[in-house]
């Protein structure tokens, strides 16, 4: 992506008006085939750790009562051959399934996540953003094979008479395929290396009331007391888009005292006398509505006013 | 008090319906598979991407709702990866994954198998060669638990009986699962393994043969080396030869991230893995094969004739099915 020539992006080309750096440094550009780029966001190796012990701990307690099953069904057929024979069966094949299928079955359903990263909002893509292929979902799921079981094999295998030397040796073999993904920017482990697949988040996400709908409501309730906001020119073109998205954020958290203290910081900086009668929310809905018309207008001449240090 | 509603407010409530719709077909889809959704809802599901990925475009251009775009963003991501991701049924896969894909794949690694082969020879050759002149290193190649006191200090009585033992009638299934399952694990081993430049790959290769070199030397020096040849051969077929293709995907890996050629390394790498991948799947199955006939075959069949019947045979029947050419166009579309 590095490489991409400067016709290949306009300068006018849309850029992010809201996200901090340090989110940015995680995003990546997916466009599709109609040519819209929907910058989507690489998992943090804490959410992926987190998912992997989550799906650890559903296979192990999945191998508890697998096992217990088995000692009830031993048990409750009195234990003659036959029946131990098939119950020896359905444990080893259970336990072979729950190591090596059970990442390969969940993720090649239409989620493309297992259990662990759907409560994480994660899935799988493809690395250059087209089909997730069957045989790309078993190659990184074979080499969990290096990057799990090779180091617990090590650990366990630990104290037996091996050399010092050897140990660390192990270590730090160990460790170049366990921690691989904090040395690489895309944060792919080598089995998404090998498979050319990433982690990608794709919340669930709900769509929300919208803001300048609300504040629309109030201030007609308001209006109808007499007591309507009228801003100048030079005061709604005191702040950017980012400061707008800061006030979307602080509306729909709804948190009193904030909310008295960004109106606070708001009136200073316009020059607004507060009323009498005059609610710091009603203020800010107020605000807002005036700001996004105003930077919203200016948007459909083509000038996007990203900050308030950015000219009006 | 219409006029006073923002652009990018009426923008909005004119599409918002189709938003929605959407992610209620995304969500169907995400809970079910593809089938689960009629074929109009399937119809309309990509139209509905393309509306709202149109309005995600419109809506960064024009609109200020931090949220709205958030929204968008995420429901296109999640249409875009249903819209355009895998939905082959899962039979035309299996189809087509034994059809073409694994031996296409068997074919396209030979290079990388003929070394493991010759790797797997050297180890054998090796261990035969030391064996038979001094017996003591016996101990060095096979562990204790494998050799199942089978080592050279034995009688011919004592090794004709493991041979053609019987006492395992009774558990032939489990034998045969527990065989499957621990080799499968060895053979995943030899794939993961190959990441590290070939070399732990090429060693354990070497060492796999050597095992089997020990074994030889051990059973011919006392005469038995035609039985042990019937004993071995019946399932070493299909399972030498499907850790030599394991080998081989691990080979593939490595090669591909030591000389990636003219592509980028971690391009090269994905491209060998995907390959390598198809073929290990090739290799699950060879091996579920060999569990079958190390667990019940051997044990059933006490004739060291059917024995190597059986071994020629599996012999002929896997080299033809991934080597002979064979008609027909190109490979089907994977996924």
């Amino acid at each position: 992506m590095g490489r991409r020539s400067p016709v290949a992006r306009p300068p006018n080309a849309w850029t992010p008006a809201v996200g901090e750096p340090a989110e940015d440094r995680l995003v990546r550009e997916l466009v599709t085939p109609e040519g819209v780029d929907l910058r989507v966001r690489l998992a943090e190796t804490s959410e992926r750790a987190a998912a992997f012990l989550l799906d650890a701990a559903i296979i192990i307690v999945g191998l508890i009562v697998l096992t217990f099953a088995a000692i009830a069904a031993l048990v409750g057929t009195g234990g003659n051959e036959v029946s131990g024979q098939v119950v020896a069966v359905i444990w080893l094949l259970g336990a072979f399934l729950a190591r090596n299928a059970y990442f390969i079955f969940f993720e090649l359903t239409p989620r493309a996540a297992t259990p662990g990263k759907r409560a994480l909002g994660l899935r799988v893509a493809a690395r250059n953003g087209g089909r997730l292929t069957a045989d790309a979902i078993f190659a990184r799921n074979a080499m969990r094979e290096l990057e799990v079981f090779v180091p617990l094999t090590f650990l366990i295998s630990q104290g037996s008479q091996v050399d010092a030397w050897l140990d660390l040796l192990g270590i730090a073999w160990c460790s170049i395929f366990v921690f691989f993904p904090l040395f690489n920017r895309d944060r792919l482990r080598v089995g998404d290396m090998v498979a050319g697949t990433w982690v990608v988040k794709a919340p669930r996400r709900k769509l929300m009331a919208d803001v300048a709908e609300t504040a629309l409501a109030g201030q007609v309730a308001f209006a109808g007391r007499g007591a309507a906001f009228v801003f100048t020119q030079a005061q709604v073109d005191a702040y950017g888009a980012k400061e707008l998205h800061v006030l979307e954020d602080v509306l729909r958290r709804t948190e009193a005292r904030t909310i008295a203290a960004v109106a606070e910081r708001i009136r200073a900086k316009i020059g607004w006398l507060r009323g009498e009668s005059e609610s710091d929310y009603a203020f800010l809905d107020a605000y807002y509505l005036a700001l996004r018309g105003r930077l919203e207008s200016r948007l459909l001449f083509g000038r996007r006013r990203r900050d308030k240090f950015d000219k009006p | 008090m219409a006029e006073l509603r923002l652009k990018s407010v009426r923008f909005r409530a004119e599409r918002e319906a189709d938003w929605l719709r959407l992610e209620a077909l995304v969500d169907k889809a995400e809970r079910g598979s593809a089938a689960s959704l009629t074929d109009e809802e399937l119809l309309a599901m990509p139209v509905l991407y393309r509306a709202s990925l149109s309005s995600l475009s419109v809506a960064r251009a024009t609109s200020l709702d931090g949220a709205l775009i958030d929204y968008l963003e995420s429901l296109c991501a999640r249409a875009y990866f249903f819209v355009y991701g895998a939905r082959t049924r899962a039979l035309d896969r299996i189809r087509g994954f034994f059809a073409n894909d694994w031996p296409a794949a068997a074919k396209a690694a030979w290079r990388e198998t003929v070394a493991s082969a010759a790797l797997t020879a050297l180890g054998a050759i090796s261990a035969y060669l030391l064996v038979m002149r001094d017996p003591e290193w016996f101990s060095t190649f096979v562990p204790g638990g494998l050799a199942e006191g089978r080592g050279p200090d034995a009688s011919t009585a004592a090794l004709r009986a493991t041979l053609f033992d019987t006492h395992h009638d009774q558990l032939l299934s489990v034998l045969a699962t527990f065989l499957f399952t621990h080799n499968a694990g060895v053979a995943l081993l030899a794939f993961a393994l190959g990441f590290a430049f070939c070399v732990p790959t090429a060693c354990l290769m070497v060492v796999n043969g050597c095992v089997l070199g020990a074994f030889l030397a051990v059973f011919i020096q006392h005469g038995l080396g035609v039985e042990v040849g019937g004993w071995l051969m019946i399932h070493g077929v299909t399972e030498l030869f499907a850790t030599m293709l394991a080998g081989a995907a691990g080979f593939r890996i490595g090669w591909a991230l030591a000389f990636p050629g003219e592509r980028t390394r971690v391009e090269a790498v994905g491209a060998a893995g995907r390959q390598a991948a198809v073929l290990m799947g090739g290799v699950l199955c060879m091996l579920f094969c060999a569990g079958l006939l190390e667990g019940v075959g051997r044990q059933v069949i006490q004739s060291t004739a059917i024995r190597y019947v059986v071994a020629a045979t599996s012999g002929v029947i896997w080299l033809t099915y991934l080597y002979a050419p064979r008609g027909g166009g190109p490979a089907l579309a994977r996924g």
